[in-house]
């Protein structure tokens, strides 16, 4: 849309708005309202309940808690940091998600920078051969996998640190198709003149890529940052199969929490506790940066 | 040293100090070779790890599983379609291909057709942005911690008890019987796809949209004066004009739906009849020793996703053309 057009499309967004009639705005208003509630209700349910005394969970629904007198407590959340490792298995969660979010988004960066700016025969043969890869299921690539970082192969995976390694490599490989398809469709925006005066004024190609092409890729490479990290953050099957879901020391919060939920039964206040730890770095992370996050999908998916 | 504080340290300097360090390494390399090789060189140096990576974790492990699925539990000998075969004659694995049938369709359904609405309601009010990131937020979430959350909606007790699920409890407050949700089949099954519809309305709702916003405001509005109501507009112009996007959407949504795991690994584990392939390939795995069945059973996977591919391949070689 041109600047031109864009007062006069506000202006008649405003006519139509005028036109409707008020029953019609409040039958829209009380349905938006509606839809909010509902979707906000299982979170505030469960996050409520987590406050509560076992007694009080078990006996009546978490609504009740909601009119004095209030008798919430954090007792929940100080047993499961003391008692079912949420503090270890928090620290664990860092320790693959960093990693497993650096080295794919760098991978990445380096191989679009060479699909957008350089010349080499097979580019767009390999190219198309990326797009295919970004639906592989990951359950092809287990069998295999585990054969060859396990004990039968280099041994990564075990009760040792080495099986952080195995996951943030599984993780580089898994995450790379759509990392370079997402930096390559931006890198390869950028306009070509800024590239052509750097060489022309004898920038090397790391000049290039580090002072051209990484600062003006920031809200791609930001998107694909929140993207990836909350994918692994929030990853649960490549951790049980590369960690295991019985390696105690290494488990991260999903892991940790899927556990609890075999094992804890009745007793789900705990569980619930545990579950609004592991939510509460992505809640941050993603309400901080939602603007990145959603220019990072809609660019993704519908390009252009 | 503690072999956590190492870990700490390789982490937070290691990791980006190596894969920093490689770009600076191979240009210095690069300088050592002849003028003309440089820029032929170049290229693959930079696409190595990125290829070493694709080729290790996909490819290889892809062709390989393909075969490891025409041989025995010890991966020794070849048994023919033996795993093929026991795959399409155990009832068990049947349920799981019917279940993901119906994720398939209803997860498209329910995220996509409400993903939809919700962009279509939220683009009339003012407090569009707060709605939609209320709608958007579960996608910020595990689905273990959802499946969490919905365990809890999902409580069941028996008739007479107080009702401490929400659902139940609403269920009874109208007079009627509580229901397990989560064992009554086939009803489970939707109940699952309700946790992950719940999860991925966001994501189809914040692109679609962004394709509704792409539509020229001048066009729907020369339709209304014309006489066209509401519903002819969207029916005639905002339709057909989202239908692209709607099909990028409903493509990543069968994706999902066929690799669906996490909801029903830590919900049902498969039981009263809910399995899925996802979960079924992890049992073949680890709990039943059956490599070879398990391979078998993800290239099923693979299989079913292959027209996606292509679908994918197709779009892109357009979206080239028109660059």
């Amino acid at each position: 849309m041109t600047a031109m057009a864009a007062p006069r499309a506000a202006a008649t967004v405003g006519t139509a708005r005028r036109r409707s009639r008020p029953g019609r705005r409040f039958v829209l208003n009380a349905v938006v309202i509606f839809i909010m509630f509902l979707w906000l209700i299982p979170t505030f349910g469960m996050l409520f309940n987590s406050f509560r005394s076992p007694a009080d969970v078990a006996s009546t629904g978490w609504w009740t808690s909601i009119v004095p007198p209030w008798r919430f407590n954090l007792d929940n959340y100080v047993h499961v940091l003391n008692t079912n490792g949420m503090g270890t298995a928090f620290v664990n969660s860092l320790f693959i998600t960093i990693p497993s979010t650096i080295i794919p988004i760098a991978v990445a960066a380096f191989a679009a920078y060479a699909f957008s700016w350089m010349q080499f025969p097979g580019r767009d043969v390999l190219f198309v051969v990326v797009v295919a890869l970004l639906v592989i299921p990951l359950q092809t690539t287990f069998v295999p996998l585990l054969k060859l970082l396990g004990p039968q192969g280099i041994h990564l995976i075990g009760p040792g640190v080495g099986s952080f390694v195995a996951v943030w490599l599984a993780h580089t490989g898994y995450g790379l198709p759509f990392a370079i398809y997402l930096l390559r469709n931006y890198m390869g925006g950028l306009p070509r003149e800024v590239f052509e005066s750097a060489a022309i004024d004898g920038a090397g190609q790391a000049t290039s890529f580090f002072r051209l092409a990484i600062p003006m890729s920031v809200p791609a490479l930001a998107a694909l940052a929140i993207f990836q990290f909350l994918f692994v953050w929030n990853d649960l099957l490549v951790a049980l199969i590369y960690i295991g879901a019985a390696n105690a020391p290494n488990l991260p919060l999903t892991v940790t929490v899927a556990n609890l939920s075999n094992s804890l039964g009745g007793e789900w206040q705990y569980l619930m506790a545990a579950a609004f730890l592991t939510m509460l770095l992505p809640v941050v992370v993603f309400f901080s940066l939602q603007r990145y996050f959603v220019r990072g999908i809609t660019g993704g998916a519908v390009k252009g | 040293m503690d072999p956590r504080l190492l870990t700490a340290i390789v982490v937070v300097v290691g990791v980006p100090a190596t894969v920093i360090g490689y770009i600076i390494v191979i240009e210095q390399l690069l300088r050592l070779a002849p003028n003309v090789w440089r820029p032929r060189l170049r290229p693959w140096l930079w696409l190595l790890p990125a290829l070493l990576f694709l080729t290790v974790f996909l490819v290889y492990p892809t062709i390989n599983t393909v075969i490891l699925s025409f041989q025995d539990k010890f991966s020794r000998n070849f048994v023919g379609l033996l795993n093929y075969q026991y795959f399409f004659t155990t009832s068990d694995t049947l349920i799981a291909l019917r279940n993901n049938a119906i994720w398939l369709v209803l997860l498209t359904l329910f995220a996509v057709g409400g993903g939809l609405i919700v962009a279509i309601l939220f683009d009339r009010v003012r407090y569009e942005s707060i709605a939609k990131s209320v709608v958007f937020l579960p996608l910020a979430i595990s689905f273990v911690g959802a499946s969490v959350i919905w365990n809890f909606m999902y409580a069941y007790k028996t008739p007479g008890e107080p009702q401490t699920g929400t659902l139940n409890a609403v269920v009874t407050s109208v007079g009627f019987d509580p229901i397990a949700w989560l064992q009554e089949t086939p009803l489970n099954t939707i109940m699952l796809i309700i946790v992950a519809a719940w999860i991925w309305t966001g994501f189809c709702m914040v692109i679609l949209s962004a394709a509704l916003k792409g539509i020229s405001a001048e066009l729907l509005e020369a339709a209304r004066v014309d006489g066209a109501t509401e519903v002819e507009v969207f029916r005639h112009i905002t339709f057909p004009l989202l239908l692209p996007t709607v099909a990028v959407v409903s493509t990543t949504m069968i994706i999902t739906a066929l690799k669906a795991f996490d909801i029903v690994y830590v919900m049902t584990n498969g039981n009263f009849d809910t399995e899925v392939i996802a979960n079924r390939m992890y049992k073949e795995l680890f709990a039943f020793s059956q490599p070879g069945r398990a391979s078998a059973v993800a290239v099923i996977l693979l299989i079913l996703i292959v027209p996606v591919m292509i679908i994918n391949i197709r779009r892109f070689r357009e979206q080239e053309a028109l660059r």
